[in-house]
């Protein structure tokens, strides 16, 4: 069975109008020349009549340019595809009843913002009490004991702490990342949980602003959780796979 | 010219309570010295270089002291019985403990030192170059023009200091007065400061000498070019702290972030280690004239930022009194403390406006640092431009001193040249805008604005008057600050922490005592 097509392309004030904005620096100087480097450059990118509405100096060999044009480009909607996470987000109270009446101790999930990162504001958003933009954290959710190591955690460590609080979940927290690290760190931490027999030990789950469910798969996790995902989120994914697979349940 | 009506009794309370707070741990610190203290000023006597597995030589000979004699004494005890017997200066004498021609434990048993005299002229050429960078920076200070809205500070933090320093420039042409190099994450938990310069750091560049000199000369250029002296910051925190200031002070940076709790709090490192090595370089920067950063602004992105506030006020207090014991001129201290309440609380300028302008009453004469929104940043950078706008204002009309602009792309990655330029932008349009506004306008008597400062002035007041009772220590194994807890005993770099024995000397240390104090008529 055949979906109808849909081609869509971005959106200005017409339907299928193709108009978009760039902005980008291009190390040459600002002249005249550096425009239609910019235009072309725009040109390249499939956008048809680019106008370099803005540029600007940043330094002798540094220009600036805020480009809007019209994409010949289309996508059919049907060939999109999302990964998403499908267990059904439920409420801090829900979650908690749902402990109360599937397990029979309290479940253990330790968090941190591991490798280099130093930014705990995602870590601490999920986990802390007072949690973000009026989402409890996991710490004051009844039935989860919350751990949160912090920043620049070692991925040895984390795995260490993880076994000595004897952990259910593991959460991995990349903020701010630079040349894609967090990358390459992910990847390192599952490397490390195969390489020691631990990986079937827990539930991982990893979040930060570019984290995405269909990433955190590709990666080796159970789940990813991008921007606007909340403690609730985490814990209701959390608590069903670890029902399904009979974790300390009753 | 008082505008929230603060209460001055209050005030003066705050900063006798932070007194004893200080006080009663700079008797502590005064027993103690620890090893990158001893490294310090092994840098201060002209000791520099690595050997050929890359260990810095001052590390080669604290920890051969450390090991096979007892550092407790001082390396000024064993440099200075060396230079006695052997006629070297210190250098030679390190190059030969790290060609393992020359063991200091014979001198583990000696009385008090009676050469440290030998140690002077080493010591007195590295001083002396300190102050002609400190002569050189006064210089370009009095030379160009002196504005009187805030001084645009900003970040460069590609982990390459050669594209650092192209960052750098773009950033001075576009108007930024302070540029920071943002340390390589893992650096403050080293306990050695690499050496050479740097292509690889993640999130940031290694602070080294040569990165520093490299950096410094770049912007010495472009001060040159733009007629404005463009300063340059690093970080002296984590486990290197003093050796950091001693070679910013040698390479003439201006400004170091240098907090007496942040270390302790956010990089677990011991609070006796951190404490003992703060003050060391406090009365380094001190000397060399460099404004310290504190780094109060950091309690705020992990405690929430309006329950909060009055613990950051309350450790601007205490960072003030440590930094008073280190014989720092008011001019130097740099309090900071940040935009980071939620944007979706009503009212939620006016609260900021309130904390700004109230530090700017209590703490007159200090070049407060103003930190941006970071917490309540997304992904929305156009949103993200409209947070660091408001931020700006705030900054301008509070006339805060040390402007670190937000970046629209904060949460996202650290910033590309242009998210730079347009913080740039940003600013210097809401600078020119409201230049007088705060001038202008007065607050509302027993309104949200005076309200809200008094409360928090309020709160920090019974907050330091709790930690006095309780002593520091305590307070930080209480978690009050950031709701992170601390173990006096705990935490890393606590085996680099020596009881000075009855023979040790520092007289470095002594000396830029001596001079502080005749300076500022102690």
């Amino acid at each position: 069975m055949s979906k109808e097509i849909k081609m869509i392309r971005p959106y200005g004030d017409t339907l299928n109008d193709g108009k978009i904005q760039l902005s980008f620096t291009l190390p040459i100087p600002c002249n005249a020349l550096g425009e239609e480097a910019a235009k072309k450059f725009a040109s390249k990118m499939g956008i048809h009549d680019p106008a370099v509405v803005h540029s600007s100096s940043l330094s002798n060999d540094f220009s600036y340019y805020v480009v809007y044009g019209t994409s010949s480009q289309q996508i059919d909607i049907n060939d999109v595809t999302v990964v998403e996470v499908e267990s059904k987000a439920m409420h801090k109270e829900e979650v908690e009843a749902f402990i109360e009446e599937n397990f029979k101790e309290p479940i253990v999930i330790i968090g941190a913002s591991t490798g280099t990162d130093a930014h705990t504001v995602g870590i601490d958003a999920i986990m802390n009490m007072k949690g973000y933009a009026g989402h409890y954290g996991l710490e004051r959710y009844k039935g989860i004991k919350a751990i949160n190591l912090g920043g620049q955690i070692e991925n040895e460590v984390l795995l260490e702490k993880a076994l000595e609080y004897k952990a259910d979940v593991i959460l991995i927290s990349q903020t701010v990342t630079q040349k894609d690290i967090h990358i390459q760190n992910l990847t390192s931490f599952i490397e490390l949980l195969e390489a020691e027999h631990q990986r079937d030990k827990f539930i991982v789950i990893i979040g930060g602003a570019r984290i995405n469910h269909g990433l955190a798969k590709e990666l080796g996790y159970d789940a990813g959780f991008g921007p606007k995902k909340y403690a609730f989120d985490v814990a209701s994914f959390a608590v069903t796979l670890m029902k399904q697979k009979n974790i300390k349940t009753k | 010219m008082s505008k929230l009506n603060l209460n001055k009794n209050i005030i003066q309370e705050c900063r006798m309570d932070a007194r004893v707070i200080a006080t009663d741990i700079q008797s502590f610190i005064d027993l103690y010295t620890t090893v990158s203290v001893e490294r310090s000023v092994l840098r201060l006597l002209g000791v520099d270089g690595v050997n050929d597995f890359n260990v810095p030589m001052v590390n080669v000979v604290v920890d051969h002291i450390q090991s096979k004699g007892n550092l407790a004494k001082g390396v000024s005890h064993y440099m200075s019985y060396a230079m006695y017997d052997l006629m070297k200066t210190p250098q030679e004498i390190a190059e030969l403990v790290s060609k393992k021609k020359l063991d200091l434990s014979v001198y583990k048993d000696k009385e008090r030192s009676p050469y440290l005299e030998l140690l002077t002229p080493h010591f007195e050429k590295v001083l002396c170059r300190i102050e002609e960078m400190t002569k050189t920076r006064n210089d370009w200070l009095k030379k160009v023009e002196h504005k009187s809205t805030p001084s645009k500070y900003v970040i460069v933090a590609t982990g390459n200091i050669y594209e650092d320093i192209k960052q750098a420039v773009s950033a001075a042409k576009k108007g930024a007065d302070i540029i920071a190099v943002i340390r390589s994450t893992g650096q403050s938990l080293l306990d050695f400061v690499p050496f050479g310069a740097t292509t690889e750091g993640f999130g940031g560049t290694f602070a080294t000498q040569e990165n520093f000199r490299l950096m410094r000369k770049a912007l010495d250029e472009v001060s040159l070019e733009e007629n404005r002296y463009i300063k340059l910051v690093n970080y002296a925190s984590g486990l290197c702290m003093p050796e950091i200031v001693a070679m910013g002070a040698i390479e003439r940076l201006d400004m170091m972030l240098n907090d007496s709790l942040y270390g302790i709090i956010f990089r677990d490192i011991n609070m006796k280690r951190t404490l003992i090595d703060q003050y060391f370089s406090r009365v380094l920067s001190s000397y060399a004239e460099i404004i310290i950063n504190t780094g109060e602004d950091n309690y705020l992105t992990t405690s929430d930022a309006f329950d909060h506030a009055h613990t950051v006020l309350a450790s601007q207090f205490i960072n003030e009194q440590f930094a008073k014991k280190a014989l720092m001129d008011e001019s130097l201290m740099g309090l900071g403390h940040a935009y980071e309440i939620d944007p979706n609380m009503e009212n939620s300028f006016l609260y900021e406006l309130a904390q700004a302008e109230m530090a700017r009453e209590i703490f007159p004469n200090h070049p407060l640092k103003y930190m941006p929104p970071t917490k309540h940043m997304t992904g929305d950078i156009f949103k993200g431009t409209v947070q660091n706008a408001l931020f700006n204002i705030a900054a301008v009309t509070s006339k805060q001193s040390i402007h670190l602009l937000g970046m629209m792309t904060e949460a996202i990655h650290t910033p590309f040249i242009s998210d730079r330029a347009l913080a740039l932008d940003n600013a210097a349009y809401i600078e020119k805008a409201f230049k007088n506004f705060g001038d202008e306008i007065s607050y509302k008597p027993d309104g949200i604005i005076m309200y809200r400062a008094h409360q928090v002035l309020t709160h920090a007041h019974a907050l330091l008057s709790e930690i006095k009772q309780e002593g520091l220590f305590k307070t930080l194994e209480k978690g009050t600050f950031a709701g992170i807890s601390r173990h006096e005993n705990s935490g890393k770099g606590l085996s680099g922490v020596y009881l000075k024995d009855s023979s040790y000397q520092n007289p470095i240390m002594q000396h830029m005592i001596m001079r502080l104090k005749v300076k500022n008529h102690v």
